[in-house]
């Protein structure tokens, strides 16, 4: 197989991002129609828009878009603030000055309110999107990726097909020593014990089981698993079974780390992100649907997301790609234009899964190299941020940095 | 992770999936008619109610309280004794971690 060059877009951080973006920022609620209608006419040609929507301020919340509007695939980002918010705004401005990118801060109470704000901003992402797209790029090497992975809409073929698929495909990257993110702590419920065993030290498999016993903790008290009932009509009878599914997405490298939100991999590996937040539960669900965890592994630094579905899931995302692969053959038929790969081939016998876990690390390449996936052809660019609180992790949780 | 074709014996309808040698369940490769005959574990079984993709049957005899094994791993307990040739599903078996989430009628 001849080989696929890469080419990235290199940050003052040294990392490489390979999508270029203007991100379209709303820093409350308040401002979020303003920052669509900015971006909308750009959708096409690389704005993208987050954004935070409360107005307590939250120290996760400011983490997450401080990673995110500094993450790689972004080279300048535009802020968009009603005024009177209580998002740190300033802080979140300096912190995009200092990684080198351009960045404005548009108050719609201080720019004449929405209309001329609009105008404004689209003056601004129009020539930024000018500048960008004369900037040089080079060749990237796979041991520059970072890759997450996550399952939504699962059902029974998802852990018979996609997630071991995607599962292989991670091994693949971590010999090339790449970094790679499996998270929904959630959903390894009854895994733990297995995953320990596979942790670099023993102290980081301890550390491994306490993050499933807080998440089982966490779940129990919201009386609710990560568990719906499309995972019942698929045929997953209790959470382990579902998790013995999620699980198969780690592959079968070593685990290196645990991170969380917004910490990004120090090296090449795999690692569990800890996506459940500490201390008391507060704020509701730790993650309210998949794009949630979408935009945590994003914010540590993740270019690429792999994304397994069996019901069919047709979700992207702003900033990075989303490779859709669909673990039910039948779900496939009904919605190839919403899916990358056809992992459903495992359960009708007509490849394996080594085949396909190959075609996945090959498609990652291909992505890499500018190739658009279905969800960003069909112009998905979904983001959601809501409120957390999480304690930074222990000496234990990164074991070779110490 | 076991390949798809480990422990699938020849005497269980190609029909059903077993995934690992041990494990007391199959799961349905595509969706099986109510009243269709089947050879499970040696068995000829009829079944009761059509059994969709992915879901589950038992392969021999489980006692109430025994663990259900799927790719070799505890998916969960049976809460009634499940016969071979039965539906396995949140009707009889319950998660050792969490309350299942979704009424058993919904299942049935």
């Amino acid at each position: 197989m001849s080989e696929i060059a890469m080419r990235g877009w290199r940050r003052a951080d040294g990392r490489k991002g390979i999508r270029n973006y203007v991100a379209v920022a709303y820093l409350v609620e308040c401002a979020h129609h303003v920052s669509k209608e900015i971006a909308w006419p750009y959708r096409e040609t690389g704005a993208h828009v987050i954004g935070f929507p409360g107005c307590y301020p939250n120290a996760y919340a400011l983490k997450m878009m401080q990673r995110l509007c500094t993450h790689p695939n972004v080279g300048a980002v535009l802020l968009v603030s009603l005024g009177c918010e209580g998002f740190n705004k300033k802080l979140l401005e300096r912190t995009i000055r200092e990684s080198g990118r351009p960045v404005e801060l548009l108050a719609i109470q201080d720019n004449g309110g929405t209309r001329s704000t609009i105008e404004k901003g689209r003056a601004w992402v129009e020539a930024q999107l000018k500048a960008l797209s004369e900037q040089p790029t080079e060749p990237m090497a796979v041991s520059e990726l970072v890759v997450g992975t996550i399952c939504g809409g699962s059902d029974a073929t998802s852990g018979l097909t996609a997630n071991p698929a995607m599962g292989r495909a991670f091994d693949f990257l971590v010999q090339e020593k790449a970094a790679t993110i499996f998270e929904e702590t959630g959903e390894l419920i009854g895994m733990e014990g297995w995953m320990a065993e596979r942790a670099v030290t023993p102290e980081l498999g301890q550390e491994l089981k306490a993050c499933v016993a807080k998440a089982a903790r966490y779940y129990e008290t919201l009386g609710y698993p990560s568990f719906a009932p499309g995972n019942a009509d698929g045929g997953l009878t209790t959470i382990e079974e579902k998790s013995l599914g999620a699980y198969a997405k780690s592959g079968a490298s070593p685990i290196s780390g645990i991170i969380k939100p917004g910490d990004i991999p120090p090296r090449g590996g795999l690692y569990l992100l800890d996506v459940v937040p500490d201390g008391e539960v507060r704020f509701g669900f730790p993650n309210i649907s998949d794009n949630a965890e979408i935009a945590e592994l994003i914010a540590c630094g993740s270019h690429v997301i792999l994304f397994s579905t069996g019901r069919g899931s047709v979700v992207g995302s702003a900033l990075a790609p989303v490779i859709k692969v669909c673990a039910n053959p039948r779900t496939y038929a009904r919605m190839a234009d919403d899916m990358d790969v056809n992992a459903g081939r495992i359960l009708e016998g007509t490849a394996d899964l080594d085949t396909v876990g190959r075609e996945i690390f090959d498609l990652v390449k291909q992505v890499g190299a500018g190739a658009a996936t279905k969800s960003e052809g069909l112009g998905h660019q979904e983001f959601i941020l809501t409120y957390k609180s999480f304690e930074p992790i222990g000496p234990a949780c990164l074991p070779a940095v110490a | 992770m076991a390949s798809s074709e480990a422990g699938a014996g020849s005497d269980t309808d190609p029909r059903l999936l077993v995934l690992a040698p041990g494990d007391n369940i199959a799961v349905a490769r595509s969706e099986i008619a109510a009243g269709t005959g089947l050879s499970v574990a040696g068995r000829r079984v009829t079944l009761q109610r059509a059994l969709g993709f992915g879901h589950k049957i038992a392969l021999r005899d489980i006692a109430a309280g025994e663990k259900i094994v799927k790719y070799g791993a505890p998916i969960g307990r049976a809460t009634a004794a499940i016969a071979l040739g039965a539906y396995v599903h949140n009707h009889n078996v319950a998660s050792d971690y969490m309350p299942n989430t979704v009424a058993v009628e919904a299942a049935l």
